[in-house]
């Protein structure tokens, strides 16, 4: 666990770099972990796959397996591949503040 | 920070065998590995064939004859009691296993093979299929289920998955 700043405000991270506590997430640490991720630039269909995930992980209390948010966030496994390149499913819990999901698909 | 690409990783799957409990392994654990921003090939192979042949995939089947996995507590019977193989000659019996697990993948929100055969196409990986096993069974990539990106001989497959970690089931 270490504390560090993400977009002015002060956080708690895991060692892989995931919040611990996602009450303290904002849209402009979403913006600034997204570019740690090489996603220069959040676009709609990039917010409404975050925002759902904000929204499930509220619910439910872990953050949505990509299968559920194809399944439920209208976006298509090539569409979330393609917004987040290179591991999406580990890169968009991390952008929404979340810790990695916990299911297997 | 934790970037996904510092450890990037081939993972390769050897895809040997057409009963439904074997062909979800690799399916599972691709899919695992593409979420995680990892390069996925699967090679489809022997009875593995089965898993991308469009006649075979929607009905592949687990049989309780000689399974000793296979016990009465699938079914909810308390204990260690096992399906006597007698039993599992019984017609239907391969049926009722195969739905029985059928049923326990689709509680568990995991999706049937095909349509995990096009996710895992859609999200980058590459699947082939192996030269002699389609000559053996007399194939052709028309048979197969979209996704299916060539049908390949073994030397290509250990040529294109140099570097690779390699996984057999």
């Amino acid at each position: 666990m270490a504390t560090r700043e993400i977009a002015g405000k002060t956080v708690q991270v895991n060692e892989e770099g995931f919040m611990t506590d996602p009450s303290l997430w904002t849209k402009e640490i979403a913006v600034e972990l997204a570019q740690e991720e090489g996603i220069s630039n959040l676009t709609p269909d990039h917010w409404k796959i975050i925002e759902y995930c904000r929204q499930t992980a509220a619910a439910s209390g872990s953050a949505p397996t990509l299968r559920n948010i194809t399944n439920n966030a209208g976006v298509s496994t090539k569409e979330l591949f393609s917004l987040f390149p290179k591991g999406p499913a580990k890169k968009v819990a991390r952008i929404s503040g979340l810790k990695k999901p916990e299911g297997c698909v | 920070m934790a970037d996904n690409n510092n450890n990037h990783r081939n993972i390769a799957f050897i895809c040997s065998k057409g009963d439904l409990a074997m062909a979800y392994p690799a399916l599972i654990m691709g899919w695992a590995a593409l979420g995680n921003g990892h390069d996925v090939t699967l090679f489809f192979t022997f009875w593995g064939m089965d898993i991308i042949n469009k006649a075979r995939v929607d009905n592949l089947e687990i049989t309780p004859v000689a399974n000793t996995s296979m016990k009465m507590s699938m079914m909810g019977v308390p204990g260690n009691l096992g399906i006597p193989n007698v039993m599992g000659i019984i017609p239907g019996m391969t049926a009722f296993a195969t739905k029985l697990m059928n049923d326990k993948m689709k509680k568990l929100e995991v999706p049937p093979v095909r349509e995990y055969l096009q996710m895992l196409a859609d999200a980058g990986a590459k699947l082939y299929a192996c030269k002699m096993s389609v000559d053996m069974f007399g194939l052709t990539k028309d048979d197969f289920v979209d996704g299916v990106q060539d049908i390949v001989t073994a030397a290509d497959f250990i040529d294109m998955t140099e570097g690779s970690q390699i996984i057999f089931v």
